[in-house]
């Protein structure tokens, strides 16, 4: 749908509010983070300072549960992009037998409520007897990061020809040459750009992971007991604004990777 | 032509040529030996664990001992229609509708004029406008409405400056939605809600949106309709399979949230926060089980109508 006319002045205003309400919320992160308030969330903030950030810094806490989630975040991809390509690719290849179920399967860890999720993979690591680890956490995160990359590899391999792979074979190509040569440079963006959004989805899970982390705490899990008992405000409103910004960098990454070809398949998360 | 016969070229020699002419040579078996890795992870980490949630939902608590009778029995599921539960499902059920309503009025000018008016450059900016928002952190997001609704938090300063407490005093002395401030508030809950999911909610819109025809608009005002006439017979119509797509996210999502009503809103129980009390400090899994059955009915139904309504093109 395109117009060439003016938009009504009522519907830019709405529009422009919108767009606000969606972002100002995220701004005022920024502004607490150099709060000089600590004990209360006082607006206006009475002051401004650098002190939490080298605060924040100095805290044992706040590494190691950042560096569960690099961690977490890192294998969850990884398993989610060989899973994810692997399904794609067999997906938009051929027709067969069943193939509407597997796309259906593979969205539904997404589809439905994340508490869901997480109480299924609760209640089967407790019939199974299996304790929890750094390995339970990932096995969740994996499961719901497949649809990611699923999606914006199945939007490039129906956009590459098939006759590429034929005529590359036909040269005498072997498959792995193919794959090598053909098949990764035609597809690579997308899996990039599904991968760095698989790792912020991960990063920033905290729903499915309450059910499969035993005693271990991750970035959100940190965050989430600052939420129901907030103890350090000050560190918390640093590691916020953090997040915030580790987000918005793979987010941003994936847009310019995928612009030029097909849109950022984020709308299923 | 001094080779005839090397017109069929001979297989490629090493391992890798033998795996490759093989895969080469069986398209179903290399189609098999794909599909196994997602299909067996799925099938096992994520079909096994929805099943065992099945089964221990048609289990029971004892109630002297406190341990899971694994015996079948549909008490559980009779619990659920004690009136304490019953208020929980309730509450939940009207609190995920009113927050969808309140997303699709608030999200159709957005998804409007990204669809119909922006284009180059703005076009890009309400993209990343919608997309920035969605992907940022949800515990972050979360964490900035408890900063804005606080006491001493800059909502309360804004009405104050505006001179406009009576009007906040007003609206949270209104029974049921209203509270002692808005952090403790169903209002606060639900603008939190519709602040989280809106953009789920303005993609799927914005997507159906650009499907309509410009000119189908402009027929409609050259034959007489006034702009809220074209909206009700035209517009509305065609942007329903968006409304409803966007719908299953907002509805999906506020029914299985627990962290939301739990930092900020009053402290009556929503689904995810029985869910996950039972199956905690209680240990009634069980009864926790029961619950998430009922998300997930009323999402299958929900999908089911959704789909009847077309919505699916518009995901």
């Amino acid at each position: 749908m395109r117009s060439n006319q003016q938009a009504p002045v009522s519907l830019k205003i709405a529009a422009a509010a919108g767009l606000l309400f969606l972002h100002l919320p995220i701004l005022l992160i920024f502004v607490y983070a150099f709060t000089t308030e600590e004990k209360s969330y006082q607006w206006p903030p009475p002051g401004f300072t650098l002190k939490w950030f080298a605060v924040t810094w100095g805290r044992p806490d706040v590494w190691a549960a950042l560096k569960l989630s690099l961690q977490v975040a890192s294998i969850s991809t990884v398993i989610a992009m060989l899973l994810g390509t692997l399904c794609a690719a067999a997906v938009s290849r051929s027709k067969f037998f069943g193939r509407e179920t597997i796309s259906l399967l593979v969205i539904l860890p997404i589809a439905l409520p994340g508490i869901i999720t997480g109480i299924a993979l609760r209640s089967a690591f407790s019939l199974a007897e299996i304790p929890f680890s750094m390995w339970t956490i990932i096995l969740g995160h994996a499961t719901f990061c497949v649809v990611v990359i699923y999606n914006n590899a199945v939007a490039r391999f129906r956009r590459s020809s098939a006759s590429l792979i034929d005529a590359s074979m036909d040269l005498g190509a072997d498959g792995f040459q193919t794959f090598r040569y053909v098949i990764l440079p035609n597809v690579g963006t997308a899996l990039l750009a599904g991968g760095m959004l698989a790792f912020a989805l991960s990063f920033d899970e905290v729903i499915v992971t309450t059910f499969t982390a035993g005693q271990q705490t991750t970035l959100p899990i940190w965050m989430l007991e600052e939420l129901v008992r907030p103890r350090q405000r000050p560190v918390t409103n640093v590691v916020a604004m953090v997040v915030v910004l580790v987000t918005f960098l793979p987010i941003l990454g994936a847009y310019y990777m995928t612009r030029d070809g097909d849109r950022v398949d984020g709308q299923a998360r | 032509m001094n080779h005839p016969e090397a017109v069929i070229t001979p297989g490629r020699g090493g391992l890798f040529g033998v795996a490759s002419d093989y895969i080469w040579r069986n398209p179903r078996m290399f189609l098999f030996l794909m599909l196994l890795p997602p299909l067996l992870w799925l099938g096992i980490v994520y079909l096994g664990s929805l099943f065992a949630l099945l089964v221990q939902s048609f289990f029971s608590i004892d109630e002297f001992s406190g341990m899971v009778v694994r015996e079948f029995t549909l008490k559980t599921y009779g619990e659920l229609l004690h009136p304490a539960n019953l208020d929980i499902i309730l509450r939940t059920v009207s609190t995920a509708i009113v927050v969808t309503i309140l997303a699709a009025i608030v999200a159709f000018p957005i998804a409007y004029y990204a669809a119909r008016y922006a284009r180059g450059k703005w076009k890009a900016i309400f993209y990343l406008g919608v997309m920035l928002p969605l992907w940022s952190s949800y515990l972050v997001k979360i964490y900035a409405w408890k900063l804005i609704l606080a006491k001493e938090g800059i909502l309360n300063w804004v009405f104050a400056k505006l001179h406009l407490t009576w009007l906040l005093d007003a609206i949270l002395a209104i029974p049921i939605i209203g509270g002692n401030s808005l952090s403790v508030s169903y209002l606060g809950t639900c603008l939190v809600f519709l602040y989280v999911w809106l953009p789920f909610m303005i993609l799927p819109m914005q997507a159906a949106l650009e499907r309509v025809p410009g000119n189908l608009l402009e027929a409609s005002s050259d034959l007489g309709a006034q702009p809220g006439q074209t909206f009700r017979h035209v517009l509305l119509p065609l942007a329903l399979p968006g409304v409803i797509a966007g719908s299953i996210f907002t509805f999906s999502l506020t029914l299985g949230d627990y962290i939301i009503p739990q930092i900020i809103g009053s402290s009556r129980l929503f689904i995810g926060q029985a869910v996950y009390a039972h199956q905690g400090i209680a240990g009634n899994i069980p009864l926790a089980a029961a619950f998430t059955i009922v998300p997930i009915v009323i999402m299958g139904f929900y999908l089911w109508m959704a789909k009847r309504q077309g919505a699916f093109d518009a995901l």
